[in-house]
């Protein structure tokens, strides 16, 4: 089974997003298969309930189920918590699918998860004896669950037009498909329906062996259904509308799933801001009145830049009228804009928690659905958030993670349970992707410092201070330079801790990081994001760290939690970055006799670049330490690549 | 956005006698022909804040300010007027409205505040902190009329050099030291503790307390609970906030929630832990750096709370009407400088006539005048940065310049009145010659007579 994901996945990154929606078939199949989505009716029509993933088109069951499950059979066991998990990891070993196994079991449905060891069997034997994965895991489903529970999984991926709230309507819009899916069957007796055929039987029997209680009745009724013609297809149909109509509905949700996620994957062009007309229109749209700054740096007109001064006192004074966002987002916005917060982690931490408030709050309108109105409340608030100040990447992966649970949140569920579980969703991101993933990262990365090390580190990194901070306590003998640079100064804040605790430490500016860089024996960076080429995007002055430690022959090592990683390339830090008020840069407090920069806005020769971030290319880092083990930059791509879709966001 | 609005509409004010009477408390004193509370109520209601306890010091003021309340608002605003004995303080007055208050955060208005400064301004302020309290500071007004060519307000303006003084840390964000003017005789004590935490702290005498506060309700309501002899938010509560604010006797939420919440230990070292994170990269306030002790470390950290400020720019307009100068002053103001505030539509001359006055034969209304409806003046009248209220009857021959003349009075001919404020019901007889006076409601100014400086009003009994 990993021999088929593997094609799939080594493909470029384009392939993947474009031919997506047969995540679960074989690559041969996908090729012979009809293209569109559309499609993959005709044999949903053909085969009875239990068997319907069967058809080669068709998409398997929820991702999560079916593409952890075949992995876990190749694994000797499956670690049910995640702190054991990190205990038994041999450090520095790349093991992943122990750390991700129990996060995906728990991000998995609630009604679901009681059953999950018993699956987890049955699957484990599906998986060795079949090399079709995914539809397996659904006929076991079938058999283990009630159709009630799959009723409510159908409904919430519907597309927009069908929004029955009880079955019966399910059925009748079941039916017109049904009817329209069987035509053009009868053209088609192609090789794929040979296939699917084939791999029907074979599942039947497996089902059989699994479980023999009724199944085998209809996974028997599937074949002949499958082998008969049209005119027995369409009595298939008419058999499944009586034994169970609610099956159909959630195959259909799970292969309209991937497609829906691939309209998601595919990145958003950036907003360009030197397009005049398109920053007119987002400027009409925005809460936040922005004027633009004038003077900005050729080079880097693509970038948001506005004048700082005011933007603060705008969006203060509208405290009251703006209705729609929650006060909480609010506060968190304000001190984005204020830059009370800044870090990768505390700005996520900051948001979800805010976001947290918000759910709480929250009562769904009448004649609205949970799902659709609470996803359009949260996307009004990240694009409040953004006006404040542009996302962290970080920030973006919990955002998908967010809306990607309330999107799969089943229908029936009443509105406090809904909320309930969406703060326990969101605890648990906190919880696991950020507190224990720092942990993890913290527990590995302390066997790199030896006694009588010189760790090098730059500006403030909350995974670098608690790895210092744990070296500290376990007893190790080491040295710390602080390295920081102007105008936010964050390593005196770092610096005054560490020392607080006895650390000893060294803190000079960046301007002396070459002379300062002979004693030092480890270098440890903070990063804002890793990209998948392996491109550690981190704050402006990273790359000269990692640059001259490269110089000096010193490893590198960059310490940043999985959550961050982004399977975007970039590969200077011109195309996106983010451009910080270039007051801070020109104005030093304190200092008004080398002010001499006060009136520079009128001045059309001068412009002023305060660059937030920068990429430092792979070949600077020696190692990423990341939750799922020590990594070099270039295996990025594949913990993005295996985990992305499978656990960190579902 | 969890802000409970409490205006401070006050009673019947001494300090404004003759101004005020049975008839007319404080809140209804009109300033350009409108009550002065309107200009907070609609400040609030601009800002979409339409749920408002209004708090009036006497029953028969109450009565009279929630009547006109109900007429003027009835849907578009809704207000609770609560009434609280005499005497009683701002702090008590919030006392006795404490069962009322339910929201996690109370803004506090004075009823006589005419500003533009939204208050949502210091609300955000109040938030991005955590605050327990935030005030609003604006620069002190210059008292008097400013103008060449007019002698009103020479000899009253003469206030002792009283200044509030405030100090401010360097980023003019927290408050570090509030003193009133009156209570400063020659040194100014500084709390060490805070000075030395702060490092720095910068001392102004042109700031004055605008009586807009944000509370986090919690503690005020601790504060009032616990401190019984308090009577002024802005002598007592303020003070003390700021006094203590580095050694804080008060059990904030957060703190509380965080003691009580934790039962498992993992869960409660993860809290830990996170707390820490966010904390780590928020930019401290002095507060956290002190409470941490001077290593960083302290092994049980201190207690703060953070009393913040915002301080409306200069280009705000932001006056208190608490005395009879600021009276005429906001008068002027509010047709004159600041007359955005005034909701009218000026003319091109730059002054509101009502359609339905009435202008004798060459009689002039200067810029910066307002004329009410119904008013009839006669001929070769001159009317200059004053403000003439409704049903006002004015002879032939009238000068009328720097003042305000209220609704229903009766101005006989060639009378000649400069910087004084006329209430309602007054008659003045023929060629009576008035320099900044106040003349009290109903009062009856005979023929001929002339006053300077002085206050006239019926006696107390009547």
């Amino acid at each position: 089974m990993d021999a088929r994901r593997v094609p799939r996945t080594v493909s470029d990154p384009k392939v993947r997003q474009v031919g997506f929606f047969t995540p679960g078939a074989p690559p041969d199949r996908s090729h012979s298969g009809p293209p569109h989505p559309a499609s993959s009716s005709p044999p949903v029509a053909d085969i009875s309930p239990s068997g319907n993933s069967l058809s080669p088109v068709m998409i398997p069951p929820p991702r999560h189920l079916s593409a952890e499950l075949p992995r876990g059979s190749h694994l000797p066991h499956a670690p049910l918590s995640p702190m054991r998990a990190r205990d038994s990891i041999p450090v520095g070993s790349y093991n992943p699918s122990e750390f991700a196994s129990p996060t995906a079991s728990e991000f998995t449905e609630d009604a679901l998860s009681p059953n999950w060891p018993v699956r987890r069997s049955n699957s484990g034997k599906f998986a060795s004896s079949l090399p079709a994965g995914g539809f397996d895991m659904s006929s076991v489903k079938q058999n283990n669950f009630p159709a009630s529970s799959l009723t409510t999984v159908s409904i919430v991926k519907m597309p927009p037009g069908i929004t029955e709230k009880d079955g019966g309507a399910g059925v009748e819009v079941q039916k017109e498909r049904n009817k329209v899916g069987s035509k053009p069957l009868k053209e088609k007796t192609t090789k794929a329906q040979r296939r699917a055929l084939q791999e029907a039987q074979r599942a039947a029997k497996a089902a059989a062996k699994a479980d023999g209680s009724e199944t085998p009745a209809a996974s028997s009724g599937v074949i002949t259904s499958a082998n008969a013609n049209q005119l027995k297809a369409s009595k298939a149909s008419l058999q499944r509308k009586d034994s169970s109509p609610v099956a159909a509905p959630e195959k259909r949700s799970s292969d309209r799933a991937p497609d829906k996620d691939r309209k998601k994957d595919v990145p958003h062009p950036r907003m360009q801001f030197d397009d005049e007309t398109r920053v007119e229109k987002a400027k009409k749209r925005s809460v936040v009145k922005q004027t633009e700054a004038k003077n900005r740096v050729e080079l880097f007109r693509h970038l948001p830049q506005y004048e700082h001064g005011t933007r603060l006192a705008d969006l203060e004074s509208k405290l009251f009228q703006l209705d729609p966002v929650h006060p909480a987002v609010y506060k968190v916005g304000l001190r984005y804009l204020a830059g009370d917060i800044s870090g990768g982690n505390a700005r996520c931490i900051a948001m979800l928690q805010a976001f947290q408030e918000s759910i709480k709050d929250y009562s769904t309108p009448p004649e609205r659905a949970l799902i659709r109105d609470l996803t359009t409340k949260i996307n009004s608030y990240v694009s409040f958030m953004i006006e404040c100040r542009p996302l962290s990447i970080s920030m973006g992966n919990a955002i998908r993670f967010l809306k990607t649970r309330i999107a799969k949140l089943p229908l029936s569920l009443s509105e406090s349970e809904a909320k309930a579980i969406l703060l326990s969703d969101i605890d648990r991101f906190i919880n696991e992707k950020i507190i224990l993933a720092d942990k993890v990262i913290v527990k590995h990365a302390v066997t790199k410092i030896t006694d009588g090390d010189v760790l090098l580190t730059y500006g403030s990194s909350s995974a670098v201070e608690l790895l210092l901070l744990h070296a500290h306590e376990l007893g190790k003998k080491f040295r710390v330079v602080v390295v920081d640079s102007r105008p936010k100064l964050e390593g005196k804040l770092l610096l005054r801790r560490l020392v607080g605790k006895g650390i000893s430490c060294t803190y000079t500016h960046i301007n002396a990081v070459s002379y300062i860089m002979h004693e030092v024996t480890r270098v440890f960076l903070g990063a804002s994001s890793v990209l998948s080429n392996g491109t550690v995007y981190s704050r402006v002055g990273t790359a000269s760290v990692a640059m001259v430690a490269h110089q000096f022959r010193i490893p590198v090592l960059v310490c940043c939690e999985a959550y961050k990683f982004y399977e975007r390339v970039q590969l200077d830090s011109i195309c996106s970055n983010e451009l910080g008020d270039p007051d801070a840069i020109a104005k030093i407090p304190g200092r008004n006799e080398i002010n001499c920069l006060d009136d520079w806005p009128n001045s059309e020769n001068l412009q002023l670049l305060n660059l937030i971030y920068d990429a430092t290319p792979s070949d600077y880092v020696s190692m990423i330490i990341t939750d799922y083990g020590m990594i070099p930059p270039t295996s990025v791509p594949v913990i993005v690549r295996e985990y992305r879709r499978e656990h960190l966001w579902t | 956005m969890d802000f409970q609005v409490v205006v401070l509409a006050g009673g019947f004010s001494k300090d404004l006698v003759p101004l005020v009477s049975k008839e007319v408390p404080k809140a209804l004193l009109p300033v350009a022909n409108r009550p002065v509370l309107s200009y907070v109520l609609e400040l609030l209601e601009q800002n979409n804040l339409k749920d408002l306890i209004v708090v009036v010091e006497g029953e028969s003021a109450a009565l009279l300010v929630g009547g006109w309340i109900s007429s003027t608002y009835v849907d578009r605003l809704h207000v609770e007027v609560a009434s609280v004995p005499e005497d009683i303080g701002t702090a008590g007055a919030l006392q006795a409205i404490d069962h009322h208050l339910t929201a996690s955060d109370i803004l506090v208005v004075s009823g006589d505040l005419v500003c533009d400064v939204t208050p949502g301004a210091v609300a955000a302020a109040h938030r991005r902190h955590d605050a327990v309290v935030t005030a609003m500071l604006c620069s002190t007004p210059v008292s008097g009329p400013t103008e060449s060519g007019s002698s009103g307000g020479k000899d009253k303006a003469k206030k002792p050099g009283r200044h509030n003084i405030i100090g401010l840390d360097p980023t003019k964000q927290f408050l570090l030291h509030v003193a009133a003017g009156v209570e400063v005789e020659k040194d100014v004590r500084v709390q060490k503790s805070i000075l030395r935490g702060v490092g720095q702290m910068e001392i102004r005498a042109d700031l004055m307390d605008a009586h807009m506060y944000a509370f986090k309700r919690s503690v005020l309501q601790e504060v009032l609970n616990r401190k019984e002899t308090f009577q002024s938010l802005r002598r007592d509560v303020l003070p003390y906030l700021v006094r203590s604010q580095l050694r804080s006797e008060l059990a904030l939420n957060g703190v509380q929630a965080e003691e009580n919440g934790n039962d498992k230990d993992a869960s409660r070292n993860a809290k830990i832990l996170l707390s820490q994170l966010v904390a780590n990269a928020s930019t401290p306030s002095f507060h956290e750096l002190y409470a941490l002790g001077p290593n960083g470390f302290a092994p049980s950290p201190g207690k703060t709370h953070k009393c913040c400020v915002y301080i409306a720019s200069k280009s705000n307009y932001c006056v208190r009407l608490n005395s009879i100068q600021a009276f005429s002053d906001i008068n002027r103001d509010v047709v004159g400088d600041a007359s955005h505030l005034s909701g009218y539509s000026f003319s091109a001359q730059n002054n509101i006539i009502d359609p339905s006055a009435v202008l004798g034969s060459k009689t002039t209304v200067g810029p910066q005048c307002m004329l009410g409806e119904g008013s009839q003046m006669g001929d070769k009248c001159s009317v200059k940065k004053s403000v003439i209220g409704r049903h006002c009857r004015i002879g032939s021959n009238v000068k009328i310049v720097n003042s305000v003349v209220m609704n229903h009075v009766t101005i006989g001919d060639g009378c000649s009145i400069q910087g004084a404020v006329i209430c309602s019901n007054v008659q003045l007889q023929e060629r009576v010659v008035l320099k900044d006076c106040q003349v009290g409601a109903g009062f009856v100014v005979t023929a001929g007579s002339e006053h300077k400086g002085e206050s006239l009003a019926k006696k107390e009994k009547q």
